[in-house]
């Protein structure tokens, strides 16, 4: 029985010393890796944000003008909606929006939705997605030109009666074959729309 | 003890983790859609292989046999944790691509396998071999597998070669068949399956025709090692 006791209390040493071994490995890692991870993250969202709203229409840090709205009736289900302020000279220009579809064919549909001050839409891109490839995944730039056809539209062009795909009767082409995640799109950037719509004075406001 | 040459052979086909020992389909399955893809995740395998290998052989006196699964499986997270880190901070759209199936090496039942069937019972340098030659013999058939699969389905090669060596490798994407419309059945998981059936059913013909000369002999046959 001593024996039994004295080994079980050798072998949980020896997994405590383990799991020691491997928090200091981990550690280790992390602090040299964390701040280039960190700078990785930054850049990545940069170079989507520069794509739709180019350095030389802003004059501020996009990353550091932000707003976090969670708005359930705007963006349907419960999220929490990043919006980065475009400003020159403090005047706001451009608002990108990076709300999520969630009803994608595979998941939720991850987008940026770049909206002039005017309230017409600079461009949309999918960010993040599993959408079917070869059918769902044409909302990707690289695949094809799909959601370049929202840029320069608002919430007259179309009226808000058409902003659906045309198999719904709208005007915004689905894909042969995938009519759920153009869907998902097109609904998404209405409610982003109309959510800049409802509260645009409220973030013209220059803070901070 | 086997020599290195036979641990080499062991690994890169006689035993070969994918086609043989059929251990981490997931990652090899659903990451070898193209060949970059498959590379990047078969040299992170590879690395695992090698350092889990060389740590479970060093302490492999001082773990008893009962509590020696629980010290692989730490040893493998801690070092699959760090690469993780490490690409994050290194190849980071590599990563991004890669994403989830980095976490997903220490599921890979091919790494807990060589440390106990292998690693635990020899010295350290044949160990690191062992997990060289498995690693290389894993990321052989992610390459192939994938290089198929992009072929058929998008008709390039090496097509996002920048992610893993850099702007310079850009135009290294060979347009196999120009205007290819692609074929969507081989991008997709189906194609996975397809694919390697019929990679093993190749492997199977080549280790007959191989046997063929000397079917005098005993005919011998490998049983692979369950892990």
């Amino acid at each position: 029985m001593v024996d039994n006791k004295a080994f079980m209390i050798k072998s949980g040493w020896m997994l405590g010393l383990f799991s020691l071994i491997g928090i200091g490995l981990v550690s280790l890692t992390h602090s040299f890796t964390h701040q280039q991870i960190a700078e990785n993250e930054r850049l990545f969202v940069l170079k989507n944000l520069h794509e739709l709203v180019p350095n030389a229409l802003h004059d501020n840090d996009l990353l550091a003008d932000t707003l976090h709205v969670s708005d359930a009736k705007a963006f349907g289900k419960q999220q929490d909606v990043t919006l980065y302020r475009a400003t020159k000279n403090g005047q706001l220009v451009a608002l990108i929006a990076a709300p999520t579809a969630p009803d994608g064919y595979n998941g939720s549909i991850k987008l940026l939705v770049a909206i002039k001050e005017n309230g017409e839409l600079i461009g949309v891109r999918a960010v993040a997605h599993h959408e079917t490839p070869g059918l769902g995944d044409a909302i990707d730039t690289n695949k094809s030109g799909w959601v370049y056809a929202f840029n320069g539209r608002s919430l007259s062009d179309p009226d808000v009666k058409h902003w659906r795909v045309k198999r719904d009767g709208g005007d915004f082409d689905q894909f042969t074959g995938a009519t759920i995640t153009p869907r998902a799109v097109v609904k998404m950037v209405l409610k982003t729309l109309q959510y800049y719509q409802a509260n645009q004075d409220k973030l013209a406001k220059t803070h901070g | 003890m086997d020599s290195y040459k036979q641990i080499l052979k062991n690994g890169l086909w006689d035993n070969n983790q994918a086609f043989v020992a059929l251990l981490g389909l997931c990652p090899l399955l659903a990451v070898s859609n193209t060949v970059i893809n498959g590379l990047g995740l078969g040299i992170a395998t590879t690395l695992t292989l090698i350092l889990s290998n060389a740590v479970v052989s060093l302490v492999r006196h001082q773990v008893g046999s009962e509590i020696r699964l629980p010290v692989f499986v730490l040893i493998i997270a801690s070092i699959v944790t760090a690469i993780e880190l490490i690409m994050n901070a290194f190849f980071y759209e590599l990563y991004l691509i890669l994403g989830i199936f980095i976490p997903l090496i220490v599921t890979n039942c091919s790494i807990i396998g060589r440390a106990e069937a292998f690693a635990s019972k020899n010295p350290m340098l044949a160990s690191c071999i062992d997990g060289l030659a498995m690693g290389l013999g894993f990321t052989c058939a992610l390459v192939i597998l994938g290089a198929a699969r992009e072929v058929l389905g998008s008709g390039t090669l090496f097509a996002n070669a920048h992610l893993m060596f850099g702007e310079a490798a850009r135009d290294m994407t060979i347009y196999v068949i120009n205007d290819y419309e692609g074929f969507l059945l081989a991008i997709l998981p189906p194609g996975a399956f397809i694919g390697l059936g019929l990679l093993i059913a190749l492997k199977n013909v080549i280790d007959k025709r191989l046997a063929k000369p000397s079917q005098q002999a005993v005919t011998v046959t490998l049983e692979p090692k369950k892990a």
